[in-house]
């Protein structure tokens, strides 16, 4: 990205000025030679996004931001329902609250190293990974219907996991306002087979250490200590929310002249959220968001079934579970004034900072914990929303970080470089166990395919969206 | 070969061509299989019915590819072939393909929708018809 065409705000906080259509600024945050290196596209996605109606504030781009349709992966913008504002159901994508959960083992590394190939071995049957892949649940109507307004409240009500899992996640693991009715016949039949099923491409579940703590007292309220080994999970809202996204996408672009929106690229596509078409969306988008923590949910009970068999008697508790690709109500303070937004968040964690209400009590003094997934070669962070020091709402980016290295280079080429056999065997020489079946998927998510994720959540923290808690390590990957 | 596949920085773009416009829309359709696997692993023991209708030839390919990932993911299918018929932005097609094999086919990810990224569909100077756009993986 040319930097000329940006204002530097600060070290790590950059403004696209309004132009033509938009009606608030750009803002990116990153260091130079992250910000340098990001895509053209993402300037112009980002003022695209600016220029929708009832956007508030500023339209937001992360360290990590990258191309992607519509939205830039990594981008943020809040909407006001009182001023003309739009849930779009391209700024939330496909992949409805595709997100990640990590789990604390109570063991250390010491402990896994003699048993990790077995552990491997059990987490790979036990857990359906990979396209095609089925779970062993089979939900009829009413079923799918009590999932998709309970979230991973309904999951444990059948058996999957505890209540207090429940009190260690966004919305404490069930969104109101899910409407079951608005999600079509086709979205429930893709989910029918594949509750608690990882899904494939960047999605996975990892064993890992905690290797470095780069705040302790932090990591302490968090439960880390170096030495731990963790378990964290990447995946989303399956075939569900994958259907939800393309019928609402195409619903949106076909009813957008008709609702007077002109719109510079149909992937923007968006209703008024004064609208029967706006709210339906809400609800079928939420119905996604509890399909997801559904599904996270039974694969955590799956995780603990596989841990149990080589180290009986273990626990499993989650530290958190967090979402990506969401449009959440919420409160937040815009010029001394408090209002209720729609938040986009595509690509993106929330992150609130110390002392909001919606975090679990023993995390309010510390803030939120923001789980940040690399690649399986590399290392994941552990974060915490900051709060954001000087700032007249006391936050960035409505209470936001990143959420990932992103990508460096396109599936393709990495196809093209590597073979996924190498890389397997590459990995595991450096004591890194990979579980896939399918050799192709393995080089396409090449450790070198992705940005470092290190530079992203450095940026991210000079930025003041979060500060680093800890560094994790993998042992054993499992891709989906 | 009618058919790529095309570089976009976080998913993969599927392009057809051909004399026709339904041509294209068959190879964008073998291009998207690409995307998955290698389409000459997937064989074309069973066939699949597919109608779609749309007020353009643009959503029409979006709808097309949207029916196919449908089909793959329910019916647990690869597709190899696919024949084509189309008039006045209404599409029938049969899609032969095979129940997906792990272990044979190698699949490297599934599609999880077509989007309006990229997404041209236009008949070139050299009358050629082209029809693209990326699917998010």
């Amino acid at each position: 990205m040319d930097l000329k065409s940006l204002r530097q705000r600060g070290e790590f906080e950059w403004e696209l000025p309004m132009a033509d259509a938009m009606r608030v600024p750009g803002v990116i945050f990153g260091s130079r030679e992250l910000v340098a290196a990001m895509d053209e596209k993402v300037r112009e996605q980002v003022a695209n996004v600016a220029g929708l109606p009832g956007i508030v504030e500023a339209s937001y781009a992360m360290p990590d931001a990258h191309w992607g349709y519509g939205f830039p992966i990594g981008g943020i913008a809040a909407f006001d329902a009182d001023a003309g504002g739009v849930v779009s159901a391209g700024g939330v994508g496909f992949d409805i609250s595709c997100g990640v959960r990590t789990l604390h083992t109570g063991l250390k590394l010491a402990d896994v190293e003699a048993h990790k190939a077995r552990l491997a071995d059990r987490l790979f049957a036990r857990i359906p990974a990979g396209i095609g892949s089925t779970g062993g649940i089979r939900l009829d109507a009413a079923g799918m219907a009590a999932m998709l307004k309970g979230g991973a409240r309904w999951a444990v009500g059948e058996g999957y996991g505890l209540d207090a899992d429940l009190l260690r996640m966004e919305e404490f693991g069930c969104v109101a306002g899910a409407d079951p009715g608005a999600v079509s016949e086709q979205a429930k039949k893709r989910q029918r087979d594949e509750m608690g099923t990882l899904g494939s491409g960047n999605h996975y579940l990892e064993v890992q250490v905690v290797s470095e703590l780069l705040d302790e007292a932090a990591a302490r309220t968090f439960g880390l200590a170096a030495g731990d080994v963790v378990v964290s999970l990447h995946c989303g809202s399956r075939g569900l929310g994958h259907q939800i996204g393309a019928d609402f996408l195409r619903e949106m672009v076909l009813a957008a002249p008709a609702a007077g929106l002109a719109l510079p690229d149909r992937e923007l596509a968006c209703a008024p959220l004064k609208s029967s078409l706006g709210q339906r969306y809400l609800g079928a988008m939420r119905a996604a968001i509890n399909c997801a923590l559904a599904n996270r949910q039974i694969i955590t009970h799956l995780a603990r079934q596989a841990f149990a068999e080589v180290f009986p008697g273990v626990e499993l508790p989650l530290l958190y579970d967090v979402s990506h690709n969401t449009c959440k109500e919420e409160a937040h303070t815009v010029d001394g004034v408090r209002r209720r937004l729609f938040v986009h968040r595509k690509g993106a964690t929330r992150a609130f900072g110390p002392g909001h209400l919606e975090l679990p009590r023993e995390y309010q003094h510390v803030g939120q914990p923001v789980l940040i997934g690399g690649s399986m070669g590399t290392a994941s962070y552990v974060l915490a929303g900051a709060a954001a020091a000087g700032r007249k709402t006391g936050e960035h980016a409505f209470g936001s970080a990143c959420h990932g290295a992103g990508r460096a280079m396109s599936r393709h080429e990495a196809a093209r470089r590597w073979h996924g056999r190498a890389v397997v065997d590459d990995l595991a020489a450096r004591g890194i166990l990979i579980r896939s079946s399918s050799s192709r998927g393995v080089a396409e998510e090449a450790p070198l395919a992705y940005k470092d994720v290190t530079a992203v959540v450095d940026a991210a923290e000079q930025a003041g969206l979060a500060c680093k808690v800890a560094r994790l390590a993998p042992l054993v990957c499992v891709k989906g | 070969m009618n058919w790529e596949t095309f570089a976009h920085e976080a998913d993969i773009g599927v392009r057809g061509t051909g004399r026709t416009l339904a041509e294209a829309f068959a190879g964008a359709a073998t291009a998207m299989t690409a995307a998955i696997c290698d389409p000459a692993k997937v064989g074309s023991g069973e066939t699949v019915k597919i109608a779609c209708a749309a007020p353009d030839e643009e959503m029409l390919l979006v709808d097309w590819l949207n029916a196919l990932v449908f089909e793959m993911a329910t019916r647990r299918m690869l597709f190899s072939h696919f024949d084509v018929t189309m008039e006045n932005h209404h599409l029938t097609a049969t899609a032969w393909g095979e129940p997906l094999d792990i272990a044979r086919h190698q699949p490297a990810t599934e599609v999880k929708g077509a989007t309006f990224c990229e997404l041209v569909v236009r008949r070139e100077p050299d009358g050629r018809w082209l029809a693209q756009c990326v699917v998010d993986v």
